[in-house]
Formats: C-alpha cells, sequence, structure tokens
C-alpha cells in the first residue's frame, strides 16, 4: 500500500497541505477526514485550512488540538458559537449536550438556529454543522440533557468541560461532575448586556461560591433576555479558555472572574482570594 | 468610616458604578444593600476585599465591597 506520509507530501506545497489533497487522501486510502488530519500534522504538515492560525498555534499544537476531546453542555447561545469556533481551530472531538430542539424565540442569537431549524435538534443541528465547516472534527451529538448520571460517562475522556448552560442547578452539578473527573470547567454565563466568565481547575470550589447565594429559579436573564452580541462574545472568551487550557499556554481565568458590561462597556476582572481562616 | 461600594451589571441602573460611602461603625452589608434598595434576593455574590461574604458581615474602615447581580443565562 501506498505510504499515506508520502502521498501526503508530495501533495503538499510546502509544509501546507490544501483542501484538494486531503479528498484525495481520504478516498485513495479509505479513511476518514480525521484520518488524514492526523496523519498530516505528525508528518509536519499543516492542513492550509489552517494556515492563519499560524503561528499563535504551531503545527505541533494544531495536533495537540486535533487530538483533543472537549464536551460542551448546552449548545443555545453560548454553546453554539463555542462549537463553531472549537471546530474550526480543529478540536478533534465535540461532545454536544442539549436536549431541546430550536425554537422561534432562539433565532435572534444562536448560531446553529435558522427558520428551517425549527422544531429540530440542537445537536443534530451542531453535528450537521461542522461536518459542513470542518469534516476533520467528529461531534458527538447527546440529544439529552446534562446529567450526573449520563455525565460520569459521556464527559470521560474530555479534557476540558464548556459551561454553556442555562440553568443555575445543573451547572452546579456539572461542576461536582467535572471535580469527581478532575477536568477544568470553563464557566460562562449572559444576561441582557451582562455576562461573566470563570475557569475552574479541579480542586477550585470557584463556581459553588459564586452561586451559593442561589436558591431557586433564574438569573437576571429571565427579565433581560439575550441579544445576539452578549453570547457571541462570552462563547469567544470561553472557547480561548478551552484552547490554552488544551495548549497549555497562557494565563487561565482561574480564581478570577471577568464580569462583562457591553453596555458600559467594561470588562473587570474579580479576583477571588481564598477565604479567610476562621 | 468610609467604605467603597461598587455595583455591577443591572444594579448600577438608576444607582451608580463606584461610590464612596460614609456610614456608621458597626454598618453590615445588609444594611448597604437595604439602603441602595437592593431585593436581597437579587443579590447573586457579594464580594468584600476580594473575598465572599455574607450579608450580615460587618463592615470595616475601607472597605471594598461588590455587589453583583445572579447571572445564569446560556
Amino acid at each position: 500500500m501506498e505510504d499515506i506520509h508520502q502521498f501526503l507530501r508530495e501533495s503538499a506545497s510546502g509544509d501546507l497541505l490544501p483542501w484538494f489533497a486531503q479528498v484525495s487522501a481520504v478516498e485513495r486510502f479509505g479513511i476518514s477526514h480525521s484520518d488524514v488530519e492526523r496523519a498530516a500534522l505528525s508528518a509536519g504538515l499543516l492542513p492550509l485550512r489552517y494556515q492563519r492560525n499560524r503561528n499563535a498555534i504551531s503545527v505541533q499544537d494544531q495536533l495537540t488540538l486535533c487530538r483533543s476531546r472537549v464536551a460542551v453542555v448546552g449548545c443555545g447561545g453560548l454553546g453554539g458559537y463555542v462549537i463553531e469556533q472549537l471546530a474550526r481551530l480543529g478540536v478533534g472531538t465535540i461532545v454536544a449536550f442539549d436536549p431541546d430542539v430550536f425554537e422561534e424565540h432562539n433565532l435572534n442569537r444562536q448560531l446553529l438556529s435558522s427558520p428551517g431549524w425549527l422544531g429540530k435538534s440542537k445537536v443534530i443541528a451542531a453535528a450537521e454543522r461542522v461536518a459542513e465547516i470542518n469534516p476533520a472534527v467528529t461531534l458527538v451529538p447527546v440529544h439529552a440533557g446534562y446529567s450526573p448520571e449520563n455525565g460520569k460517562e459521556l464527559l470521560q475522556g474530555a479534557q476540558v468541560v464548556v459551561d454553556a448552560l442555562d440553568s443555575i442547578p445543573t451547572r452546579l452539578a456539572l461542576c461536582e461532575t467535572c471535580a469527581t473527573l478532575g477536568v477544568p470547567l470553563v464557566h460562562g454565563a449572559i444576561a441582557g448586556w451582562y455576562g461573566q466568565v470563570t475557569t475552574q481547575f479541579p480542586g477550585d470550589d470557584t463556581l459553588s461560591r459564586m452561586y451559593s447565594r442561589w436558591v431557586e429559579g433564574k438569573g437576571a436573564e429571565q427579565h433581560l433576555g439575550n441579544p445576539s452580541f452578549t453570547p457571541a462574545l462570552v462563547a469567544s472568551i470561553e472557547s480561548a479558555e478551552v484552547c490554552k487550557i488544551l495548549l497549555g499556554v497562557g494565563t487561565a481565568l482561574r480564581s478570577r472572574k471577568l464580569s462583562i458590561n457591553i453596555l458600559d462597556m467594561s470588562f473587570e476582572e474579580i479576583t477571588f482570594e481564598p477565604p479567610l481562616a476562621s | 468610616m468610609k467604605i467603597t461600594v461598587k455595583l455591577f451589571a443591572t444594579f448600577r441602573a438608576g444607582r451608580f458604578a463606584v461610590q464612596m460611602q460614609d456610614c456608621a461603625p458597626g454598618t453590615r452589608i445588609a444594611d448597604v444593600i437595604t439602603a441602595l434598595e437592593i431585593p436581597e434576593s437579587e443579590i447573586g455574590m457579594i464580594m468584600l476585599n476580594n473575598r465572599h461574604a455574607d450579608p450580615d458581615h460587618q463592615l470595616e474602615e475601607g472597605a471594598n465591597l461588590s455587589l453583583f447581580p445572579l447571572l445564569g443565562g446560556g
């Protein structure tokens, strides 16, 4: 059998591998786009689609992303944008949770929604979107709400979990599962012109303390709704946190919260000092 | 005694972003919240000098108090 690395090298222009060569490799070797991408990156070749990831992300980093698995819990306002960005970034496997179908009031902000998708599953829309924009990425659709029961199995193997939920009790349950599994959790929440992002690492109690005053119901979003730009902004910061954690670069929002106010256009960093010994 | 109160998100509407306040010794966080006419049920997070705090916590000279509404949407 012809060596795939040799084929890819001969098809590359310098160290860049164009899309048509990837398609040829899929057909010639009977393997998936994901396999071709791994083979290319392992051989030091960068799929041309990632050229503009350079030099923020090296070929080696791109291979790390390709081998990564990230769970996105919630495919609504935040989740839709997070999935889009992780897929374009080249995160190899995305596990997406959502029990819902699209409704008309989602259309103002949810990236994956459109009139044609009304009444249809959000996670299936996510899978089709990802297959369309980056066939080398596998999206595993979970048409169910996250629960501690399904979470332990479905979050297994994820290097990072993204909180794109709209329910505070579910978020707190997710937080516990991530702590048990020892997985970092990137949290985002939005309401109207406002948003927040923080990242909780194993051993931290950031979220349970942030929401310690919650008793029942929803937050300010219940009255404020969510316009189009707030989820896009908060989701972008969440995606960047995921990328940094996967690559082990930069400084995550650990033990601090980014508090975003788009109305006043102020971004404030709230640091969480450890509690004083009593 | 002087304290600094910082309000976030919706709490700023009709109030302020940051304000220096003069308050009597023994003033608790709950007293400041009541004076601002913010229902305590709407308070999502209270930070006192970068640490989480409860409403019954007593304030000291130079305290930095930040009040946040609950945000939970996705």
